[in-house]
């Protein structure tokens, strides 16, 4: 059931022009990025350390800062395809097809979620086709690739989940795309001013969605990452569930 | 619980806030019946359907649909039902044949029989022809029989359908209400109006509810058998109240003003008798026809005049 939902969800994603639309321009403003870092890479940095022992490669000097250029398109894109989720179809009133379809509220935000994650995974992909195709030319870090892919994986997912739920909080699309964007910048700037030199709180670094990607980027997998992430996307989706199973108490 | 009862709800109450929308209700569904909820707007008609489908909870009571409890087991319980909100739960940029499809896969009818089930609602739906087109440049009316579609095509026992012919044409309705007969052959349906021909046309039975309360419920053969011998009479000359009561056969006189009247009589001696007396004294009879019980005077004494309940 739970997969029926999410290849709908799925689905009905490129059925409409947002998807792709989407897609094309995320896609085009980093291979742009990706054009400049190479650019970079060829003419600054690879003259410089020619020959240096544990120089920085091309992994460090353009793939992670693909990744993280990518991470914040995400930022700005992902509340866009969240508030479709919930938000519109209580405004269209089709919501009400799933709630009096035998399902649970739990298959219902779980299908929706895997669906939502569904269509990030191939935005991911796209992404990750660009660092791969240097693989013809020169070696690459395989395992600080694999560690970039898999940080930003669970930071747009968790991106998902946070914005999943503040979609099932209203019935106007704009207002769950602009709170769950609010949300996830002030995530950013918690991490900001936590790293800041003044008052510097680790409290924030930890809180921060940001910071745990950071340590993923440098080609660090620590589970209490992954642990953070999991907690994270999980929380979102139960307090989601929880405010499905509400509407039908209020009404 | 009778036996044949496929929704049976007890004592529901709903409270908004303060607001009760849904007062002590009691309902019952039988087999092969159609079920009109009547009521004028905000009587609660929407808020009862919504807790029958399992979409709203009730404040108070038990709701049981195919003997299984809507609260207790709501997953087993609702694979019982279809139903169509007042605003049909549709997807624009989708064709019927997909929608369907999803509803299909939704109430888990397994994947080799979804065909089957789309091309059998959508034959009973008349929406054969416009299977490829997208929902959102479908007619309105065409919108409400995807939306029946969807209510029907898991075969479910109880088809529930809030207002269904809520703003379409009057062609559109008639044939709504043809298909909604229709459905009657093979579901049992509940739907709710505010439209009282719609009652006429379509149901058994009829619940009227005012300010959250059933304050009626009848079959409406009943009500067609129980009506005594009302006419409505009119007069150019009209003759004193007394005169009229006086009248032999004639039980009694309501004045209904410009000269009109609504009389009742013992019986066809009756009405001899008064046409008689109109023509002998010089009345001047401009009018003498029958006046059927209807479900609309019965509607307009609850609702209105606050009459008791039931008094047919």
């Amino acid at each position: 059931m739970i997969l029926t939902i999410a290849r709908f969800e799925l689905r009905r994603m490129f059925y409409s022009p947002l998807a792709w639309t989407m897609l094309a321009i995320v896609l085009f403003i980093l291979a742009l990025l990706f054009l400049v870092l190479m650019e970079n890479f060829l003419s600054l940095i690879q003259p410089r350390f020619a020959g240096r022992e544990g120089a920085p490669g091309v992994t460090d000097a353009v793939v992670a800062p693909l990744l993280l250029g990518a991470a914040v398109i995400m930022l700005a894109v992902s509340p866009l395809l969240t508030m479709r989720s919930f938000s519109e179809e209580r405004q269209n009133a089709s919501l009400s097809l799933l709630t009096s379809a035998p399902l649970s509220s739990t298959e219902l935000v779980l299908g929706k979620c895997l669906g939502l994650t569904g269509f990030l995974v191939i935005m991911l992909a796209l992404t990750a086709l660009m660092p791969l195709s240097l693989a013809m030319g020169t070696t690459l870090d395989w395992g600080k690739l694999a560690a970039g892919l898999l940080g930003l994986g669970l930071l747009t997912a968790s991106f998902a989940a946070a914005g999943l739920y503040l979609s099932s909080l209203t019935d106007t699309p704009f207002i769950a795309a602009v709170s769950s964007f609010g949300l996830l910048l002030f995530l950013v700037v918690l991490y900001m001013s936590g790293r800041s030199q003044e008052a510097s709180s680790a409290l924030f670094v930890y809180l921060s969605h940001f910071g745990h990607f950071l340590s993923f980027l440098e080609g660090l997998f620590d589970t209490a990452d992954l642990a953070y992430y999991l907690l994270f996307i999980g929380t979102f989706l139960v307090l989601t569930i929880r405010r499905l199973d509400n509407m039908r108490l209020q009404g | 619980m009778a036996p044949d009862a496929l929704i049976e709800a007890r004592h529901l109450y709903r409270y908004y806030g303060e607001h009760c929308a849904v007062h002590d209700l009691d309902l019952t569904l039988h087999q092969g019946e159609v079920l009109g909820l009547l009521g004028p707007n905000g009587a609660g008609k929407s808020s009862t359907l919504q807790m029958l489908s399992g979409n709203l909870a009730p404040s108070r009571g038990g709701i049981a649909i195919h003997g299984i409890d809507l609260l207790e087991e709501p997953k087993a319980a609702k694979r019982h039902m279809g139903y169509l909100p007042e605003q049909p739960p549709l997807y624009p940029d989708l064709t019927p044949d997909e929608y369907l499809g999803y509803c299909a896969r939704l109430h888990r009818i397994p994947a080799s029989e979804v065909e089957a089930a789309v091309r059998l609602a959508k034959q009973r739906c008349a929406l054969d022809e416009v299977g490829g087109r997208l929902i959102g440049n479908l007619s309105k009316g065409y919108r409400q029989r995807v939306g029946i579609a969807q209510a029907i095509v898991h075969t479910p026992a109880v088809v529930i359908l809030d207002e269904p012919t809520v703003g379409l044409d009057p062609i559109q309705i008639i044939e709504i209400r043809d298909l909604i007969r229709e459905l009657a052959r093979e579901h049992s349906v509940i739907l709710s109006t505010h439209l009282l021909p719609e009652v006429q046309a379509v149901c058994d039975r009829v619940q009227i509810l005012v300010a959250g309360r059933v304050v009626y419920d009848r079959h409406l053969q009943v009500l067609e058998a129980a009506q005594p011998e009302l006419f409505v009479v009119a007069f150019s000359q009209p003759p004193q109240p007394s005169q009229l009561a006086a009248l032999p056969g004639i039980k009694g006189a309501q004045p209904l003003g410009e000269g009109r009247w609504r009389a009742t009589f013992a019986g066809p001696h009756g009405i001899d008798a008064l046409v008689d007396a109109a023509v002998k004294r010089g009345w001047g009879l401009r009018e003498l026809s029958p006046e059927r019980l209807t479900l609309e005077r019965v509607f307009m004494d609850l609702v209105y005049h606050g009459q008791g309940a039931g008094q047919a």
